[in-house]
């Protein structure tokens, strides 16, 4: 028996009697003795917190991919960036983490101003004037870009390139059962977005990605020029940790931007919970989905902030709320806010630049290696494909043999065929290097790929 | 044995340093300070122009901040003393379940066996994750009396849509084209919103003079275009709908399911599953019952479990028991698709795990008991200035109400709100639900001693007095809160969301 229940039994058998009551089950009678437990929950008993961390010392222990264990080259929406001490520290602080949702902003302005400087750093890197306050993560902040572009267009057909994340597009395709709306994916060529194979007449969303899953930086002119002749959304899903450095959602002329927000400050998680940035422009504020903190002043003329715009919200409007959203990712946002503090404007530009350098020096040693060929021709960023003389699962296998996550296969991402790979797809794996990785990491996984592939 | 405890544990011993304003991190900001360190690579370090087409990068350098480590370190612990949490004090929002969550828990998240595994890495390598989720669907299936269970949804509204698309998915495979979903005027303003995502349009049902659903009004309502009705038991009265199985069966008499909101479920662990309620569907706040923190407003979990017929169409991929120890990820045949980018808040979801595993069956009967106890004794007790809403017991929450105090002395129940925060309280949830006029709504939770329980009461007593001889200064209340009441109006009419808006 363990719990962290405070009454003693002395203290039971007094609050009852306050009641007027006998027993505990007496507080029950409301519920009809047909539907009631009668022998219990079948969940085998309590045990001691020592007991239960031996328990999950099991479940790590079988948990060989993890990062300190093994070299990470996989990313694919998921990446292993530096945290540090004090981001860790600071984020965990009990204030920001056992808080609730700032309805009372009197006794919350730590979390809503940590989300006021979240919101500001969101919208600088997307170049977008209004962020919102974090949805769950990038899949599900696209979800909600295409209904807001269903809101400003009437329209329902929202073509996506199929550089967005495969599993992004899944997300859209499953929530699209609902609001009926028609998911057009476009396939790449090389590596790059075949817009013209498609019709986009009607279109509501234009959907790029930058850089593409694949890690290809396509150039988002051609995208932003059918999104305006078609009077539709531009949403752009961008990586955060580039924007550092490269053309901003907003330099694109971007409606809208969605990205994935993991990348500052919080830890793999095994997927979650992750921080689904969002950010679209002025015209668009009042279709914002989820949750907006604005500066005000108290009744002694303070700066303040507050939760505002509420009238969208679904508590507010119900079913015709812009979004169902209520909670989101609050503690993920401000330890977004914390890392970028700490990264500061110069910190985020050299992560982003190592992850450059990284990745085009493992690249151009890859290439030297028999049985890799280069998956497109175009420039790429932190991450690219490559085309293997075998599978790419089993490569993973062979190489996780030597502590090294190799990548992601494609193939498994994608779960099969997907129109974002011409031709075979299984030998198709996905790399990653990020401003952690050394050169004697990516040197020795150029000796355990080139074995791995002889073998 | 008193029958009045001794009072305790008041966050207003908490000491607030004064009531400046904190710079932002921007205004903080001197060029060229910086608090970053990274690893030494080795990497040659290639311009960037010569790796990227200069077409790609920005000309202009986007400013982030520009922060020393300490002066980081002050600002956001100065912040974290202008916030109010669970660890600090009472946090009796109903609807909410603002439990102690268990450091233990918190813990376990932080092992980096857990939490450095990369989410797309191969089953074979990070089979104890797949065990954490298949054990914890197990578990959740074992306490809503469910036959399976996806781990997927973010938070009890993200779950919501999913059941409503399992509903869809259900209907549709039956080539059964339905068209409506019943709501009671009592539920989370997130129901009505998600059935407008599901595709439906929502009918709501009213409630009686008992706070239940009405049940004649409900069987008017049905028709074969109903796909199912959304509940939350006990709803969000704080009362037990006693006729469910009468709504069960009316519900599925016209071919329509039972979604089970499960905003509540902290209240029946261990007596009443809503699967022997004839509930088909049910989402879980893992961040309400299971305690999981709250993050100010996010990470949750909203686990969705289902009855036997509707299993196949799961989101998916699911982390599967596989036969022999070993686990793997598969598709149900005719699966909606995913509902998040990777599989579910997992962190949230091993703290879940551990908070039940700590429990036992044994432990979350108490839990729900106790929660229960709390409520009905805060309930008694503050009978004479806040009655309730309904005079019976209740379950986990109580809905009272302030119109004694706003009919003598003007005094509303957002002002008794406020005046709770000057005493070292958060407030109840106010003004919710909307069927009660100036509701006040408490769910203690069971982790609260009856010395804070009695504490809070005489806060409301202070307060009653106040509102007798001073009822003006509750209006103004509070003010020894790092900011005083604030001005919403202005906020919503001159939009200022980012350090850098105009002014």
């Amino acid at each position: 028996m363990a719990d962290y229940l405070p009454h003693t039994e002395d203290d039971v058998t007094s609050m009852l009697s306050f009641l007027g009551m006998d027993s505990l089950d007496d507080l029950f009678a409301q519920i009809p003795q047909a539907v009631r437990l009668a022998k219990g929950l079948d969940v085998a008993d309590g045990l001691s917190e020592p007991d239960v961390a031996a328990i999950f010392a099991g479940y790590t222990s079988a948990n060989k991919a993890k990062a300190n264990a093994m070299t990470c080259f996989a990313g694919g929406g998921a990446y292993d960036h530096e945290v540090p001490a004090v981001v860790k520290m600071l984020s965990n602080r009990s204030e920001f983490v056992t808080a609730y949702t700032p309805y009372q902003p009197e006794v919350a302005q730590g979390v809503l101003q940590a989300i006021f400087e979240y919101q500001t750093l969101v919208a600088r890197l997307s170049g977008l004037a209004i962020p919102n306050a974090s949805l769950y993560d990038a899949a599900t902040a696209l979800v909600e870009a295409l209904n807001m572009a269903r809101g400003a267009t009437g329209r329902q057909k929202m073509v996506i390139s199929s550089g967005v994340h495969p599993h992004w597009r899944e997300v859209a395709r499953t929530f699209a059962r609902g609001t009926g709306h028609e998911i057009v994916e476009v396939p790449l060529r090389d590596g790059v977005t075949d817009w013209e194979s498609v019709d986009v007449t009607d279109a509501a969303a234009i959907v790029a990605a930058y850089p593409n899953y694949l890690g290809v930086l396509e150039d988002l002119s051609v995208a932003k020029e059918l999104a305006v002749a078609n009077d539709a959304l531009f949403v752009i899903g961008a990586d955060p940790v580039a924007a550092g450095v490269l053309k901003t959602a907003g330099q694109w002329g971007a409606d809208v931007f969605v990205g994935e927000g993991q990348a500052f400050g919080t830890p793999l998680s095994f997927g979650g919970p992750y921080l689904g940035l969002f950010a679209c422009t002025q015209a668009q504020v009042r279709r914002l989905p989820g949750r907006i903190v604005g500066e005000t002043v108290d009744s002694s003329d303070r700066r303040a902030f507050v939760t505002t715009l509420r009238a969208r919200e679904q508590d507010i409007r119900r079913e015709k709320a812009t979004s169902n959203v209520c909670t989101n990712q609050t503690l993920m946002a401000v330890t977004a806010a914390i890392q970028l503090g700490w990264l500061g404007t110069y910190g985020l530009r050299e992560v982003a630049t190592r992850c450059a350098q990284g990745a085009h020096y493992l690249y151009d040693e890859l290439l030297t290696i028999e049985g890799v060929a280069p998956f497109s021709t175009q420039p790429f960023f932190r991450e690219f494909a490559v085309r293997l003389a075998k599978p790419a699962d089993q490569i993973i296998a062979a190489m996780a043999e030597s502590n090294v996550l190799a990548g992601l296969s494609v193939s498994a991402l994608s779960g099969g065929a997907d129109p974002s790979v011409d031709g075979a797809i299984d030998n198709v794996l996905l790399v990653t290097v990020t401003e952690r990785r050394t050169k004697d990491e990516i040197d020795h996984y150029v000796n355990v790929l080139r074995e791995a592939l002889t073998r | 044995m008193n029958a009045v405890p001794q009072p305790g544990g008041r966050a207003a011993s908490a000491p607030l340093m004064g009531h400046e304003t904190e710079p932002t991190l921007f205004e903080m900001s001197v060029a060229n300070r910086s608090a970053y360190q990274l690893r030494t690579t080795g990497v040659r370090a290639t311009a960037l122009s010569e790796l990227v087409p200069a077409a790609h990068l920005n000309p202009e350098v986007v400013p982030v901040a520009e922060v020393s480590e300490r002066d980081l370190v002050a600002h956001f612990t100065r912040l974290s003393h202008r916030q109010f949490s669970v660890d600090l004090g009472m946090y009796p929002l109903g609807s909410c379940t603002m439990k102690y969550n268990p450091k233990f828990c918190d813990a376990i998240a932080g092992d980096p066996g857990l939490n450095a595994v990369h989410p797309g890495a191969p089953a074979s390598l990070s089979q104890g994750w797949l065990e954490i989720l298949v054990t914890l669907e197990e578990k959740l299936c074992a306490i809503t009396g469910m036959s399976a269970a996806t781990l997927q949804p973010a938070a009890g509204a993200a779950g919501e849509l999913t059941g409503l698309l399992l509903m869809r998915a259900y209907h549709e495979a039956n080539g059964d084209h339905r068209r409506r979903v019943l709501i009671p005027d009592s539920a989370h303003g997130t129901n009505p919103a998600s059935v407008t995502l599901g595709g439906y349009e929502v009918t709501t049902v009213p409630s009686n003079d008992r706070g239940l659903v009405d049940l004649e009004a409900l069987k008017s309502a049905l028709g074969p275009d109903v796909a199912g009705i959304m509940l939350t038991n006990p709803n969000t009265v704080g009362l037990f709908e006693e006729e469910i199985t009468e709504i069960a069966k009316a519900v599925h008499d016209v071919g329509g399911l039972l979604y089970y909101d499960g905003a509540n479920l902290n209240a029946i662990l261990g007596a009443v599953r809503p699967g022997d309620m004839g509930f088909d569907i049910v989402h879980m706040n893992l961040h309400k019952t299971f305690a999981t923190p709250h993050g100010g407003g996010g990470p949750g979990a909203g686990p969705v479990a289902v009855a036997a017929h509707l299993v196949d169409f799961l989101p998916g991929p699911k982390a599967t028991r596989v036969g022999d120890g070993y686990f793997n990820w598969v598709a149900p045949p005719r699966s909606i698709g995913r509902v998040h980018g990777w599989h579910g808040n997992a962190l949230v979801l091993a703290r879940a795990l551990a908070y039940i595993d700590v429990h036992g069956g044994d432990g979350l009967t108490r839990v729900a008991q106790h929660a229960v106890l709390n409520a009905n004794w805060l309930r008694h007790r503050l009978r004479d200035i806040l009655p309730a809403a309904y005079d019976r017991v209740c379950m986990h929450e109580c809905t009272l109400t302030a119109t004694p105090l706003k009919n003598k002395y003007g005094v509303r129940g957002l002002d008794v709100a406020k005046a709770l925060l000057e005493e070292g309280f958060h407030s109840p949830t106010v003004y919710f639900p909307l069927i009660v006029e100036e509701a006040l709504m408490f769910e203690p939770t069971e982790t609260e001693s009856v010395q804070t329980l009695e504490s809070l009461a005489q806060a409301i007593e202070r307060i009653a007095q106040r509102a007798k001889d001073d009822p003006e200064s509750l209006h103004r209340a509070p003010q020894s809160t790092p900011v005083s009441r604030v001005d919403e109006a202005r906020a919503a009419r001159q939009l200022i969301a980012t350090a850098d808006a105009v002014r």
